[in-house]
């Protein structure tokens, strides 16, 4: 049945719905109403998860490692500040191959201090280990969320994944949102089947322990392993998932009318909402325009979207975090898998939307009009930036 | 002792051994700068150092304290400090362990 509801809601009601053993939450800012939710359900007896309210995101998310080594189904949320405390833990939870799954209501990082939403945060966590998916609306989200635990589960994944939904754009407006049933969300997650849990005592296991010079290399190999397998993982979940919900789930990324496009962005979350409007307005107009919404960011699914830009003339990809220094980090991305390719768009690099700075279709149309005429090599442009 | 080092594809996953008790199988104590001597003819087994030793090193036999562990002894010296005889010396190390 559709519902109106905002991403945080639908985020919670997913949450509520797989019901994890565990919720290691910091309870107050920068965290989002997720937890509040959650809590909520909590309070009320509607699920029976044990609540851990810490006292800060970094104590969040040794928590949920130490709850997830016991052998715990374990979730979280945080946001922006709370992500960026939670970092040095996050690397553990991916070294240990815990399955935590924490949805991370995109917001810019301080300084200057600002709360609104850009992608600074989650490309905070890019190297951390951590697999992350960028949902467009509160539906994606949802959906996303459910999808995130069975991958993230997945005896060949064993990662932690985080969902990234815009801050405010979309945890805090209201949209219809479908929910499945509770009974499919439980049967389509399933029994978690915890790897050597430390609550197994009759088994006992060592967790963490020092690696010399002599094996940290090859554990780290093993994680990339672990990455390398997620985008196949990934494919069989939306499939099952995609008949489920009747929803077309199908693919690494979302193809946008990017078949013979010659002109095409390339855009993470809520903003590809947004540049769909101005593509079918300029298609509308005869203009041969697309989109590549990125769904998995980490992996990187290079070939694949290698293989989907590849034919087009001008490639416009947006960035909406700076990797100061450098172009934006998603723009590297793109450009290092196309590398390789024999036919090659000119690729150029917007930043854009810092600290909630809105996003209009006409710029976006403005943008693709603009690529026309540019130049290889060029440098960062910038989407509505004050010169 | 020359030891086989594995390859990434043969270890356990996240780096878990499997099993516990893993210190019995390393030995811990060769970053040791000075060592407890302990002597027991002044002892009055009071056990305060095996209670407070942070490496379960201090030895102990039928209730009564028979020596150290020096595998596993990081010389850090608390026995020594919680001793209220005075039995425990704290000696430089020379040498390895």
């Amino acid at each position: 049945m559709k519902k109106v509801m905002t991403g945080h809601k639908a985020v919670a009601e997913a949450m509520r719905q797989i019901e994890p053993d565990v919720v290691a939450v910091y309870p107050i800012t920068p965290q989002s109403e997720i937890a509040e939710y959650y809590a909520q359900y909590v309070a009320d007896g509607i699920v029976h998860t044990e609540l851990v309210p810490v006292e800060s995101e970094h104590s969040a998310m040794s928590a949920c490692v130490g709850a997830a080594a016991a052998g715990a189904r374990v979730m979280t949320a945080t946001a922006s500040q709370g992500l960026a405390l939670m970092i040095e833990i996050l690397y553990i939870a991916a070294s240990m191959r815990l399955p935590i799954v924490m949805a991370l209501a995109n917001r810019a990082l301080s300084g200057p201090i600002n709360i609104h939403c850009d992608h600074s945060d989650a490309y905070l966590a890019r190297d951390s280990g951590a697999v992350q998916i960028f949902a467009e609306s509160a539906q994606e989200a949802y959906d996303y969320m459910i999808m995130a635990q069975k991958l993230a589960e997945h005896k060949k994944v064993r990662l932690p994944v985080i969902v990234n939904l815009d801050g405010f754009t979309l945890t805090h407006s209201a949209q219809v949102v479908e929910p499945l049933e509770d009974a499919q969300v439980k049967e389509f997650v399933g029994e978690y089947e915890p790897i050597y849990p430390l609550l197994d005592v009759d088994n006992p296991s060592t967790w963490g322990p020092f690696a010399m010079p002599d094996y940290y290399f090859e554990l780290k190999r093993a994680q990339q392993a672990a990455m390398e397998a997620v985008p196949e993982v990934f494919l069989s979940v939306q499939e099952e998932y995609a008949k489920l919900s009747g929803r077309p789930y199908k693919g690494l990324f979302e193809p946008y009318k990017l078949e013979d496009a010659e002109r095409v962005l390339v855009v993470m979350g809520s903003t590809a909402g947004t540049a769909k409007v101005a593509v079918d307005e300029l298609r509308a107009k005869g203009e041969k325009v697309g989109l590549l919404k990125v769904w998995l960011w980490r992996p990187f699914p290079r070939e694949e979207i290698a293989s989907a830009l590849e034919g087009a003339k001008v490639v416009a990809v947006l960035d909406r975090a700076f990797s100061f220094g450098n172009m934006g980090a998603l723009y590297l991305d793109i450009t290092s898998a196309l590398m390789h390719r024999e036919r090659r768009p000119i690729v150029v690099n917007y930043i854009y939307g810092l600290g909630g700075r809105d996003t209009s279709t006409e710029q976006l149309m403005q943008v693709l009009q603009e690529i026309k005429d540019a130049q290889p090599g060029e440098g960062l442009r910038y989407l509505g930036l004050r010169e | 002792m020359a030891v086989e080092l594995k390859s990434w594809r043969e270890l356990p996953i996240g780096g878990v051994i499997p099993g516990g008790a893993t210190p019995e199988l390393n030995k811990t104590g060769s970053w040791r700068s000075q060592r407890p001597i302990i002597d027991l003819e002044k002892c009055i087994q009071c056990l305060m150092c095996w209670l407070h030793c942070p490496d379960n090193s201090i030895l102990i036999k039928d209730q009564k304290i028979t020596g150290v562990d020096y595998d596993h002894c990081k010389g850090c010296g608390a026995c020594a400090a919680v001793c209220p005889v005075k039995a425990i010396e704290m000696v430089p190390e020379r040498g390895g362990a």
